[in-house]
């Protein structure tokens, strides 16, 4: 086969090549400057070298964020990829119920984050907040402020409540996807309905599962708004997840060097492990 | 351990799928349910498999009302027009799945599963997922799936409809005898009236929710009972026209006349509808008792072996079937001829009083 070479396509691809250059390659590149360098503003910069890297890497504090937010994230894919899936099988396939489960299910994720945080913030102050004051009145010790445990719950809690219905929704639309006639012939061929989920209804969700499961990652991996707005990383430092701490590190101490490096690690712990996720479901699909 | 469908009908909403229909199929019997889409051939079979349950009436097997006995009860299996197998389980896997559920032994399973591949000619597919086969291949697992089990029943909604051309010739030709000699009540639904013709067996109409005729199919070719019935059972469409009997005579419309055939001989004078076979329209006079029409042509499909000429007929477009290659110029006149014994003659309740094919 004879390939013809056309210079001119890449005409056409130009427009991409800008538009992708001013919101992701020079961003990217200005961190990477910053990274290697010392700066004390008005523009002056002295070489650091990885100066800056090998001081994030063996920083107890950068270890610590780090522990948190694999363990918030995990606690985050654990529950709601599993709750999201049974709402997804629980809910009505033909009807009108159906219209007014899509609406209720995607309510949550109309609002917006920093809302998401206030109306937790207000609904579990332990005086006042319905919440806080439910769980108190049976029994538990709970104070997001002062308690680290309280702090996580609720931060868990509003996770849950905002991002399950997305997991439900692309779970939701994959086993719609599946014909009547493979549950007609599962049926027939006297499957019972552990079956009809393992053996059909699972394969089918695979990929949409794999997409869910990258996007909950990625998503909980970079959570900000919500711990800030209920305890601002607190209490102590029980809720500053990386990217708390990189926002303490930079707007907070001013330590852009740092800051920067920091940030391509964080960048690069995310690309590594989404590519991992991803070939690891997709093997699974070859096997 | 025949399946009998006494005055059962379905209803959806406002809407009916089935009338009340009551049919009998024997043991050992190929069955073809033959209807165009929307005809309630695939409702009738859910019912027929425990499926769906009839809004009315009863369904009984062997002796037994089995209305409201589930399908997991019921001895059945079912292919569909998609290829339906278990996308993560090998081919054996998916062959064996309904005697595991069955709880039957390894051994046992082993065995009847090899000889199901056997049959079906996937024995050295066993080891592979139904993604790596072939269209046809993936059907013949389906279908492997459904021999393997023993059913009573076996349903087979329109299996070779997603097929290509090819494929299609040869499971067609290999149906029919992976039935014969079993004892199960076969049922296959299908669009098309040559597979019901190359089946044989026995063939149910169906028109609208309704079965029209039901027997032995060739029977039901050559004696359909109504103008629907007729309808239903031909490709290309049944040439159709109202006529009028005088004095010995057919008249169709104020030009077109020839002189009746065996086929009205015994009718009495008055209007009628008639009904041609396209293959009975052709090009070539033959020996037999030709009437000689003419018409302005629409259409000429011309293929290897055969042609097909679509024509207006006093208004009405007709079709002429016909072996050989006749070229005809589209917009030119056609002299064809029409053999008039084989004709039908509907009265006006569209039902059969004279004619045979």
């Amino acid at each position: 086969m004879n390939k013809t070479v056309d210079n001119k396509g890449w005409f056409f691809v130009l427009p991409v090549v800008l538009l992708v250059a001013f919101n992701a390659i020079i961003p990217l590149m200005t961190v990477v400057n910053f990274s290697v360098q010392e700066t004390f503003g008005d523009n002056v910069f002295t070489w650091a070298g990885v100066q800056w890297f090998q001081d994030v890497l063996h920083s107890d504090r950068f270890h610590s964020a780090l522990g948190r937010q694999l363990l918030f994230t995990g606690i985050i894919l654990a529950i709601e990829i599993p709750l999201g899936l049974a709402i997804a099988l629980t809910m009505p396939r033909k009807g009108p119920w159906v219209s007014v489960c899509l609406v209720l299910m995607s309510l949550p994720l109309l609002i917006p984050w920093n809302v998401v945080g206030a109306m937790w913030n207000i609904m579990a102050l332990p005086d006042i907040g319905l919440l806080g004051k439910f769980l108190n009145a049976i029994g538990f010790e709970y104070n997001y402020t002062r308690r680290p445990i309280s702090a996580w719950f609720t931060i868990v809690l509003m996770d849950v409540w905002h991002w399950t219905s997305l997991v439900a929704l692309l779970c939701y639309a994959g086993l719609v996807s599946i014909p009547d006639a493979y549950y007609q012939a599962a049926r027939v061929d006297g499957a019972r309905s552990w079956a009809v989920f393992r053996y059909i209804q699972l394969p089918k969700l695979r990929h949409v599962l794999t997409i869910a499961v990258l996007l909950r990652f990625m998503d909980s991996f970079m959570i900000y708004t919500e711990a800030v707005v209920l305890t601002g990383g607190g209490p102590g430092s029980a809720t500053t997840f990386l990217s708390i701490d990189l926002v303490k590190t930079a707007l907070g101490q001013f330590d852009l060097g740092p800051a920067a490096a920091m940030s391509i690690i964080y960048f690069l712990i995310v690309l590594v492990l989404s590519w991992l996720f991803y070939t690891l479901m997709m093997r699974n699909e070859e096997t | 351990m025949a399946l009998e469908l006494k005055n059962v009908s379905k209803r959806v909403g406002a809407a009916t799928h089935i009338h009340e229909t009551s049919l009998v199929l024997e043991p050992g019997t190929f069955n073809v349910l033959l209807g165009t889409t929307l005809a309630g051939k695939t409702t009738l079979m859910q019912l027929m498999a425990g499926l769906e349950r009839p809004t009315s009436g009863e369904i009984w097997f062997a002796g037994h009302n089995v209305t409201g006995v589930a399908v997991q009860k019921r001895n059945v299996s079912m292919v569909y027009q998609q290829f339906i197998n278990y996308a993560n389980f090998t081919v054996y896997d998916n062959i064996a799945s309904p005697l595991r559920v069955a709880g039957i032994s390894a051994r046992e399973i082993d065995s009847r599963v090899n000889e199901a591949a056997e049959l079906l000619r996937l024995s050295p597919m066993l080891k592979r997922r139904p993604s790596e086969l072939s269209g046809g291949q993936q059907q013949r697992t389906a279908i492997a799936r459904a021999i393997v089990k023993d059913s009573d029943i076996i349903l087979l909604d329109e299996p070779l409809a997603n097929l290509d051309y090819k494929l299609r010739e040869e499971l067609r030709d290999e149906l029919p005898k992976l039935f014969a000699g079993r004892d199960c009540i076969v049922v296959y639904a299908t669009t098309e009236p040559s597979e019901a013709l190359l089946f044989g067996g026995k063939t149910a109409t169906l028109f609208e929710g309704r079965v029209t005729q039901f027997g032995p199919t060739s029977e039901i070719y050559r004696h359909p009972n109504t103008l629907t019935s007729a309808r239903v059972f031909s490709d290309p469409p049944i040439n159709v026209a109202e006529v009028r009997k005088v004095n010995g005579d057919i008249i169709l419309g104020d030009k077109v006349k020839w002189k009746v055939g065996r086929a009205a001989q015994a009718l009495a004078d008055g209007a009628y509808t008639i009904a041609i076979r396209p293959h009975h329209i052709i090009p070539t006079n033959g020996s037999q008792e030709k009437a000689t029409i003419e018409g302005r042509v629409l259409v000429a499909e011309l293929s290897g072996s055969e042609s097909v000429i679509h024509f207006d007929m006093n208004g009405q477009t007709w079709v002429s079937q016909s072996h050989g290659i006749h070229p005809f110029e589209v917009g030119s006149t056609a002299k064809l001829h029409v053999d008039v014994d084989r004709s039908y003659f509907f009265d006006a309740n569209g039902a059969l009083v004279g004619g045979a094919g």
